[in-house]
C-alpha cells in the first residue's frame, strides 16, 4: 500500500484552505490569461472575501463529493496552483478532474503532469473510481500535451463551444480509464 | 420575422408551463417507471412523492427566476393541455451561446408516436432564435438508441464518447454528447 497518496516528485497535495485560497485566486484570477485558459465562464474579478466565503461554504458539505487540494512545490513549499476531483454520480465511478497553475513560473515545468499523476492515483486507488474526464479547450495546447501525458485520451470535440476574443473554439473531451491508468 | 408563428404551439403537442396543483400526482408515477428513469439521468432511479415533486417543481422556478440560466417547459397534447413530458434548456452560458437540452415523454402510452420530435423542433427553434444560443448540446447513453434516433434525425452530430461513463445492469456504457450549431439548424429548417 502507498502511504504516500498526496505527494509526487514535484509536488505535493494540500487540504483546502479557505483563507489562503481566498487570497491567491483572488490575485490569479486578475491574469486574465490564465483564467481564460482554465474557465468556461466569463473571467471576473472576485474579492478573497467572497472566495473564502463560498469555500467555507462548499467545506460543510456533509458528504463530499469534491475533492479539493491545494498544489505546493517540494521544493520551497510553494504554493502554485490548485487540482480537483469532483464526483458527478458515485453509481458510475465517473469523476470530473480541474487543475490550474496561477503562478505563471511554474508553467511548462511539469508540475501539472505531476499533480496530475498524484491525483489519478489518488482517483483509482482511494475513491475506487472507474474513469476520470476532463474539458479543455483546443486552444490550450500546453494543457493538452500535459493530459496526453498523464495517459489521457481525447474522446471527443464540442465544436465552437467558446466564444472569446470574437472567435469561436472547440473543447476538447478527454478521458482515462482505470485499466489504461494501470496499464 | 414571423411573430406570429407561435414558439409554443406544434402541430399536435405544445410547450407551457408548469401547473403546480395537477402536475406533481402525475410526475410521480412516472417516476414508479425505472427504465423512463434510467434513460433520462445517470442519477440512480428513485420514485418520488407528488409531494416532493411539488417542491422541485418550487424549485425549479426559483432557479429560473433567480440564475436566468434555466428554461424548463411541460410538454402537453393539444387541445386538452394533457401533461405527457417536459423539455428543458439547461446551465446556458451566454457569453458562449451553449445550453444543454433535455427531454422525456414521462406518459408511457403516449411514446413513439413523434411527440419527442414535435417537442425538439419547437425546443431548437426557442433556443437559437428567441434565447439566439450558438449551439445545442445532448448528452445521451448509449443504451438509449431512441434518444440517439430522435436527436440524429434532428441534424444533431455525434461530438464526443465518453467511453465506459456509466455503470447499468453490471456493465460499462458510453455516454455520447451530441451537438448542433445554430447555422446547421438553420440550414435545415429553411429546407
Amino acid at each position: 500500500m502507498n502511504t504516500d497518496l498526496f505527494r509526487g516528485e514535484l509536488v505535493r497535495l494540500t487540504a483546502e484552505e479557505p483563507e489562503l485560497a481566498g487570497k491567491a485566486f483572488a490575485r490569479w484570477d486578475r491574469d486574465s490569461e490564465y483564467y481564460r485558459l482554465l474557465d468556461m465562464d466569463p473571467s471576473q474579478l472576485w474579492s478573497p472575501k467572497k472566495i473564502k466565503e463560498w469555500i467555507e461554504k462548499d467545506l460543510e458539505k456533509e458528504e463530499p463529493n469534491e475533492f479539493f487540494f491545494h498544489m505546493h512545490t517540494l521544493e520551497g513549499d510553494h504554493h502554485i496552483g490548485f487540482i480537483g476531483l469532483f464526483v458527478g454520480a458515485w453509481s458510475h465511478r465517473d469523476a470530473w478532474v480541474g487543475i490550474g497553475i496561477g503562478e505563471r513560473n511554474y508553467w511548462n515545468n511539469g508540475y501539472g503532469t505531476d499533480a496530475m499523476r498524484v491525483i489519478l492515483r489518488y482517483g483509482f486507488t482511494e475513491l475506487n473510481l472507474h474513469r476520470v474526464t476532463l474539458g479543455v479547450f483546443a486552444y490550450n495546447q500546453r494543457a493538452i500535451r500535459s493530459y496526453e501525458k498523464a495517459g489521457f485520451n481525447v474522446e471527443g470535440r464540442e465544436r465552437d463551444r467558446l466564444h472569446r476574443d470574437g472567435e469561436r473554439a472547440d473543447c476538447l473531451i478527454m478521458g482515462i480509464l482505470r485499466e489504461e491508468w494501470q496499464g | 420575422m414571423d411573430i406570429s408563428k407561435s414558439l409554443y404551439e406544434g402541430e399536435r403537442i405544445c410547450l407551457a408551463h408548469i401547473d403546480h396543483e395537477k402536475d406533481p400526482e402525475i410526475e410521480s408515477k412516472w417516476t414508479h417507471d425505472a427504465a423512463y428513469l434510467r434513460m433520462l439521468s445517470p442519477e440512480p432511479a428513485r420514485p418520488l412523492s407528488a409531494a416532493k415533486l411539488k417542491k422541485q417543481y418550487e424549485a425549479i422556478e426559483k432557479e429560473m427566476e433567480e440564475k436566468r440560466n434555466l428554461f424548463y417547459f411541460t410538454i402537453r397534447l393539444r387541445p386538452d393541455d394533457r401533461l405527457i413530458g417536459f423539455a428543458r434548456l439547461d446551465w446556458i452560458e451566454w457569453t458562449n451561446g451553449n445550453g444543454y437540452l433535455r427531454m422525456g415523454i414521462g406518459e408511457a402510452e403516449e411514446r413513439g408516436k413523434g411527440y419527442g420530435t414535435e417537442a425538439l423542433q419547437l425546443l431548437m427553434r426557442y433556443a437559437f432564435h428567441e434565447l439566439n444560443l450558438h449551439r445545442l448540446t445532448a448528452v445521451v447513453p448509449e443504451y438509449n438508441p431512441v434518444a440517439v434516433h430522435i436527436v440524429q434525425k434532428a441534424g444533431f452530430t455525434e461530438e464526443v464518447r465518453r467511453r465506459q461513463a456509466l455503470d447499468r445492469d453490471g456493465r460499462r456504457w458510453d455516454l455520447l454528447h451530441f451537438g448542433i450549431l445554430r447555422q446547421e439548424w438553420q440550414a435545415r429548417s429553411e429546407q
